[in-house]
């Protein structure tokens, strides 16, 4: 217990003095709007730090897999699709017709929708079908993409400018008027969750185990889900996808903090990941001048780091 | 009392348990038994909540298992399965507090450490208690695991496989155990054992199921007969009778 707190204490210490540096670096004279700027910056990165970790893991927990993370089933490209079906409907008149908030709105009504229909099949009663969950979530986020592309493929260019902002996830582009939605969303969540925190621990002895535990599995299976939705639309109506960074920082915190707490667990990955979104921030900000930008550092040192996870597993 | 009434399960057309009524005694151990595919997983599944039949009633207690709450049933009666595979980062002694989940929701009492020490301790835990589960034999997991159910201190257990990944001196500690908590403490066990020695020489009641169907239920030794062992295994038993004991050698073919 007490390696754990002084590991936590690490981290916060090394997130705080990211976070001052973020704030301070290379400040203009005239510093009112930089630095109001670059603290919405920080609270976009902690909304989206929280939401990804938090997803990660209670997905992780759910399908008892630690390679998985919700945008591998396909959650982000379901929120791709409708940006681009928005985009192709009403074109130059998207922004009139559909504000940035009912846009939020609707790409989580759009991401329950999805969940539930992924819960729906997966969780039949009485059957464990987790490889077809796997199966037809990798197809369905498959087929999603291909269908996305084949639309911005036929829209106007004009309007592919309109939407690219929202197809590689950017801390440079924040979609500054929904922040606060997104923290009374995260905030919501996690106080749904927080209770519910020590089922998912009971969850990771497997279905059966939680079932002779007393754990209603079915509840708390739609609950999580249903959370990871809202969670994954948050962090990519927010920044754009980004929800792949979740398999780095989740699995860095399983071999940083070996425990299988989730009150543990989570707040841990929260911090990891708000120093991994930083550190590439100030990477794509300062070594690359803003010609890279976060998706492609994101999935680079990601890419990596799965096939790593990959040829361990393999071994054992 | 566990009582099961006319139940049917079909996986797909295949029928495997093909009604079956039955009620199991309070207190007493109770084997099924049968060869592979007759249905005993299933069956045990089934009264054990993990599998929903396609119809008929499991009643503990004078209750249909569905009117239960998931945590009072999980006070009532524990389960295990044939395999559990943990790559967890998880102690054993961890493990087994999960066995006091359905209690303290999480928060331990001193009631719940002195019931997971004890559990700990008649699983003769205690060297590796702190070791992780995913770095002890598979024999020891299945030790760890049994500590849990121990641990939820229920009226009935069911355990499907106990005995499996484990050498002959923690079988026959395993079973001693069990019959200890039946005649000592008054659990009813009920489970799944493949090696028929074992069910001989352990269980009070035998329940052979062939075809999805219980064709014998009784005590014992009144199961253990040539005539009615060749009908439930199809093949030929010699019974040596070893004080009140019966053994079966069915090595000669």
């Amino acid at each position: 217990m007490k390696a754990i707190t002084v590991k936590m204490g690490i981290l916060i210490a090394l997130a705080l003095v990211f976070c001052a540096f973020f704030l301070a670096y290379d400040l203009p004279s005239d510093w009112h709007y930089a630095f109001q700027r670059r603290s919405l910056k920080i609270l976009a990165i902690v909304i989206v730090s929280c939401a990804v970790a938090f997803s990660s893991i209670s997905f992780q927990t759910l399908t008892n897999n630690r390679i998985l993370t919700p945008s591998i089933m396909g959650f982000e490209a379901v929120y791709l699709l409708f940006q681009t079906v928005i985009i192709f409907l009403y074109g130059d008149k998207t922004f009139v017709s559909v504000n940035s908030k009912e846009n939020f709105f609707l790409s989580i009504l759009m991401m329950l929708g999805f969940a539930l229909l992924l819960f729906a099949l997966i969780f039949k009663k009485g059957k464990n079908n987790m490889y077809q969950l796997l199966l037809i979530g990798l197809v369905l986020g498959t087929l999603f993409h291909t269908l996305s592309s084949f639309l911005q493929l036929i829209i106007d260019p004009n309007e592919f400018l309109m939407l690219q902002g929202t197809l590689y996830a950017s801390f440079n582009d924040i979609n500054f008027d929904l922040i606060w939605y997104a923290v009374a969303a995260l905030i919501l969540c996690m106080i749904l969750a927080l209770p519910k925190l020590k089922y998912l621990d009971v969850l990771l002895l497997g279905r059966e185990n939680a079932i002779n535990l007393g754990v209603d599995y079915f509840k708390t299976a739609r609950f999580f889900l249903f959370l990871i939705a809202v969670l994954v639309a948050v962090s990519t109506a927010l920044v754009g996808p980004i929800v792949f960074l979740g398999i780095l920082v989740s699995n860095l915190t399983y071999e940083l903090f070996r425990s299988f707490r989730h009150h543990i667990l989570i707040p841990a990955c929260c911090i990891i990941c708000i120093i991994a979104i930083m550190g590439a921030q100030y990477l794509v900000e300062n070594l690359f001048n803003f010609n890279a930008n976060i998706s492609i550092i994101i999935n680079f040192v990601g890419g990596i780091y799965f096939m790593y996870l990959l040829f361990k597993a393999k071994k054992i | 009392m566990i009582e099961l009434k006319n139940i049917n399960m079909r996986y797909g057309a295949k029928l495997v348990i093909n009604k079956v009524s039955a009620a199991i005694t309070k207190g007493k151990i109770t084997s099924l038994i049968g060869s592979n595919g007759a249905g005993k997983s299933t069956l045990l599944g089934i009264i054990s909540r993990l599998i929903d039949p396609n119809d008929g009633t499991v009643i503990i207690n004078e209750k249909n298992i569905k009117t239960y709450k998931n945590r009072i049933l999980a006070k009532k009666l524990s389960t295990l399965k044939q395999t559990n595979h943990i790559n967890l980062k998880l102690r054993v002694e961890e493990l087994v507090s999960f066995g006091r989940f359905p209690y303290s929701n999480g928060r331990l009492t001193k009631i719940d450490k002195d019931k997971i020490d004890e559990a700990i301790d008649f699983l003769e835990l205690d060297a590796i208690k702190d070791q992780f589960m995913d770095e002890i034999s598979g024999g020891q997991q299945q030790r760890a695991f049994l500590a849990m159910v121990m641990a939820q201190d229920t009226e009935y257990i069911l355990l499907d496989e106990p005995l499996n990944n484990l050498d002959m001196k923690h079988s026959v500690q395993i079973m001693q155990t069990l019959q200890r908590l039946s005649s000592e403490k008054g659990k009813t066990i009920i489970m799944v054992i493949h090696d028929i020695n074992f069910a001989a020489h352990y269980s009070d009641y035998i329940a052979a199921l062939k075809d999805g169907k219980i064709i014998h239920f009784d005590i014992t030794n009144k199961i253990i007969e040539p005539s009615k062992l060749k009908e439930i295994f199809e093949i030929d038993f010699e019974i040596i009778e070893n004080n009140d004991k019966r053994i079966c050698s069915y090595f000669k073919q």
